[in-house]
C-alpha cells in the first residue's frame, strides 16, 4: 500500500521530539480524526536551523511529517511556506488517494508553525 | 522471517483435509451439476447433502432447514430482507443493535428507506445489547430482531438465549449473526432459540465464498434475493458451489468434532495474551467483555497511539493483526463498535485486535509480548500526547485546520 520511501521515512523518522525554545509551534489535526501534528521550529535570521515534530497518527502521517521536516530545515521562511502537501506526497513517491487528506497534514504543520513565529516576532 | 497470524477473526486458512475434500469435487467424475439426473449430477447432489448434515449436526438442526450461501454477508441480507418482505403485511419493526457487522446494520438501515421502521439499540461498555432494553423497544409492529451472536470486534458474546426466548414468547422472528461464533463456541439453535443463524465458511478454516444459512422450520421467509432457479427446494437460486459446500461440510464437521479441546486451548493463549498485555503497558485497556467473550478473541486500545502504525510495525515483525482505527477501516471513522460502547474517539483509533487460531502456539504468543514493546515505546515517543499532556479534547471537527478536505 506504501511506498519503499514512506516505509523507510515511518520506520526511521528524522527530527522526531520538541525544541524547548522554538520560535514557533505548528498544532494541526484533531485527535478524534486519529491524526494530530505538532511542529517545532527554532529560526535565525529568517532560516529554520532546527525544527522537530511529534505526530499522533497513522503510517503516513508520521512518514509526511518526517519528510517535511527534513525538507524545511535550513530553508528561508518564504522557502518554507512554499512547501505544498503535494510537494510532501511527491517526495515520498506519493501516497495512497485515501491518504492524501487527513494523514497529509505535515505542510499545514509546517505553515502553522512559521505562522506562530511570525505572529510572535511582529 | 518468523510469521505469527492473529486475524483469524478476518479469515483462516483452509484447513489441509477441507482442501483435500474440496479438491475431489473439482475433478474427475465429480464436477457435476447437483440438479442434473445423471451419474455426475448425483455424485454432486450426494455430496451438498451430506455436506448439510454435517453442518446441520453442529447445531443441531435438522438438514433440511440449512441451505447454502455465498458467505456471511448473503446469509445475513437474506434473512433480514427476506423476513422484512416476507412479513410486511404484519408489521414493519426491525430491532437490531449498533455494533453489528456492517452486513446486518447496513441491510436494516437499507430497509429504514424503503418504510420500514428500525430500533438501533446501544450497547454497554462491553459491547453488550441490555435485554430489557430491547423487551422495551419491541412493539406490535415488530417483525423481526436480529442480534449477532459473537462480535467481530470485540468478542463479547451477546444473551442471545434470553433474546430467543422473548422473541418467542412475543412470536416474533429471531435472526443471529454467527459468523463469528459457529464451531468456535458450542451452542444448538434450540438453545439460542434463533429461527434464524448466519454461518459463514471461511472463518472456520474453510473456503472464502461459502456460507450457510440456518432457518427454522415454519419461519415466514421468502427468498427475495436472487430471481432464478429452483436450487435449494425454491430458496436459494443458483447452481450449487459444489467444492465450496464440500469444504463448508468438512470443516463444520472438523470444528464440531474438536470444539472443546479447540476452545480450551484458544482461551489459555487468549489469556496468556491479555495478561502478558495488560501487565506490561500502562494506559492499555481490554475492549469486550473480559470473561463473555470469543476463546480466541483479544482486543485493546492503547492511548496515545494509532492503530495503523501499530499494524504495520508488527506487520514488519512479522505479526498479523488488525485494527478498528480510521485509517483500516477504509473511512474516516473509527471503528463503530468501539464508539458504540463509548470508547472515545481518540482512543478508539489506538485499536489493535488479536484472534487466535489452530495454528498458533504459546511461543506465537510469547513472541508478540516480546516484539509489542519496543514497538508502543517507539510510537509512544514519537506521539504528542502522553500521560502529563492530556489526551482528552475537546477540539472539534471546527477547529481542525484540514477539516473541510477531509469532509470532501
Amino acid at each position: 500500500m506504501y511506498s519503499d520511501k514512506v516505509m523507510e521515512h515511518f520506520t526511521n523518522p528524522r527530527n522526531v521530539g520538541e525544541i524547548a525554545d522554538a520560535s514557533g509551534i505548528g498544532n494541526v489535526g484533531n485527535p478524534v480524526c486519529g491524526d494530530i501534528m505538532k511542529v517545532f521550529i527554532k529560526v535565525e535570521d529568517n532560516v529554520i536551523v532546527d525544527i522537530k515534530f511529534k505526530t499522533f497518527g497513522c503510517g503516513a502521517a508520521i512518514a509526511t511529517s518526517s519528510m517535511v521536516t527534513e525538507m524545511a530545515k535550513g530553508k528561508t521562511i518564504k522557502e518554507a511556506l512554499e512547501i505544498s502537501r503535494k510537494d510532501v506526497a511527491e517526495a515520498l513517491d506519493g501516497l495512497p488517494p485515501q491518504k492524501m487528506h487527513c494523514s497529509n497534514l505535515a505542510a499545514d504543520a509546517l505553515h502553522a508553525a512559521i505562522e506562530d513565529y511570525k505572529s510572535k516576532s511582529v | 522471517m518468523r510469521r505469527v497470524y492473529f486475524d483469524h477473526s478476518a479469515t483462516t486458512p483452509v484447513n489441509p483435509l477441507v482442501a483435500e475434500e474440496m479438491y475431489k469435487f473439482l475433478t474427475g467424475e465429480n464436477f457435476g451439476n447437483p440438479t442434473s439426473q445423471h451419474y455426475f449430477g448425483l455424485i454432486a447432489r450426494r455430496a451438498v447433502e451430506e455436506a448439510r448434515e454435517k453442518v446441520a449436526g453442529v447445531i443441531s438442526a435438522d438438514p433440511n432447514e440449512v441451505i447454502f450461501t455465498s458467505g456471511g454477508t448473503e446469509s445475513d441480507n437474506m434473512a433480514i430482507q427476506g423476513v422484512a418482505q416476507t412479513n410486511r403485511d404484519r408489521g414493519n419493526h426491525i430491532i437490531t443493535c449498533a455494533v453489528e457487522h456492517h452486513a446486518v446494520l447496513n441491510t436494516v438501515k437499507a430497509l429504514g428507506k424503503q418504510g420500514f421502521t428500525t430500533t438501533i439499540l446501544p450497547v454497554d461498555h462491553y459491547g453488550m445489547v441490555d435485554v430489557d432494553q430491547l423487551a422495551e423497544s419491541i412493539t406490535d409492529k415488530t417483525i423481526l430482531i436480529t442480534i449477532m451472536h459473537a462480535n467481530n470486534e470485540v468478542g463479547t458474546i451477546m444473551p442471545i438465549r434470553e433474546i430467543g426466548k422473548l422473541a418467542k414468547q412475543k412470536g416474533i422472528i429471531f435472526h443471529t449473526d454467527a459468523v463469528q461464533s459457529f464451531g468456535k463456541v458450542p451452542f444448538t439453535v434450540d438453545e439460542l432459540g434463533v429461527d434464524l443463524l448466519s454461518i459463514s465458511g471461511h472463518k472456520l478454516y474453510g473456503p472464502k465464498g461459502i456460507g450457510a444459512l440456518y432457518i427454522r422450520r415454519g419461519t415466514r421467509l421468502r427468498q427475495t434475493l436472487f430471481h432464478g432457479g429452483a436450487q435449494e427446494k425454491l430458496r436459494r437460486a443458483g447452481t450449487e458451489n459444489v467444492p465450496g459446500i464440500v469444504g463448508l461440510g468438512k470443516a463444520a464437521e472438523l470444528a464440531g468434532s474438536d470444539m472443546e479441546q479447540e476452545n480450551k486451548k484458544m482461551t489459555d493463549l487468549r489469556d496468556k495474551l491479555i495478561d502478558g498485555v495488560l501487565s506490561s503497558f500502562k494506559k492499555v485497556r481490554l475492549t469486550g467483555h473480559p470473561l463473555i467473550r470469543l476463546p480466541n478473541h483479544v482486543s485493546f486500545c492503547f492511548e496515545y497511539i494509532e492503530g495503523e502504525s501499530m499494524l504495520l510495525s508488527l506487520d514488519m515483525k512479522g505479526i498479523a493483526a488488525s485494527s478498528g482505527s480510521a485509517c483500516t477501516s477504509g473511512s474516516l471513522e473509527p471503528s463503530h463498535v468501539l464508539l458504540a460502547m463509548g470508547i472515545p474517539p481518540e482512543i478508539a483509533h489506538g485499536s489493535l485486535r488479536l484472534t487466535l487460531g489452530s495454528g498458533n502456539t504459546e511461543e506465537d504468543v510469547d513472541y508478540f509480548l516480546e516484539a509489542i514493546g519496543p514497538i508502543v515505546e517507539r510510537l509512544r515517543s514519537i506521539s504528542p500526547f502522553s500521560e502529563e499532556e492530556n489526551f482528552d479534547t475537546d477540539a472539534g471537527c471546527s477547529e481542525c485546520r484540514i477539516s473541510q478536505s477531509c469532509k470532501g
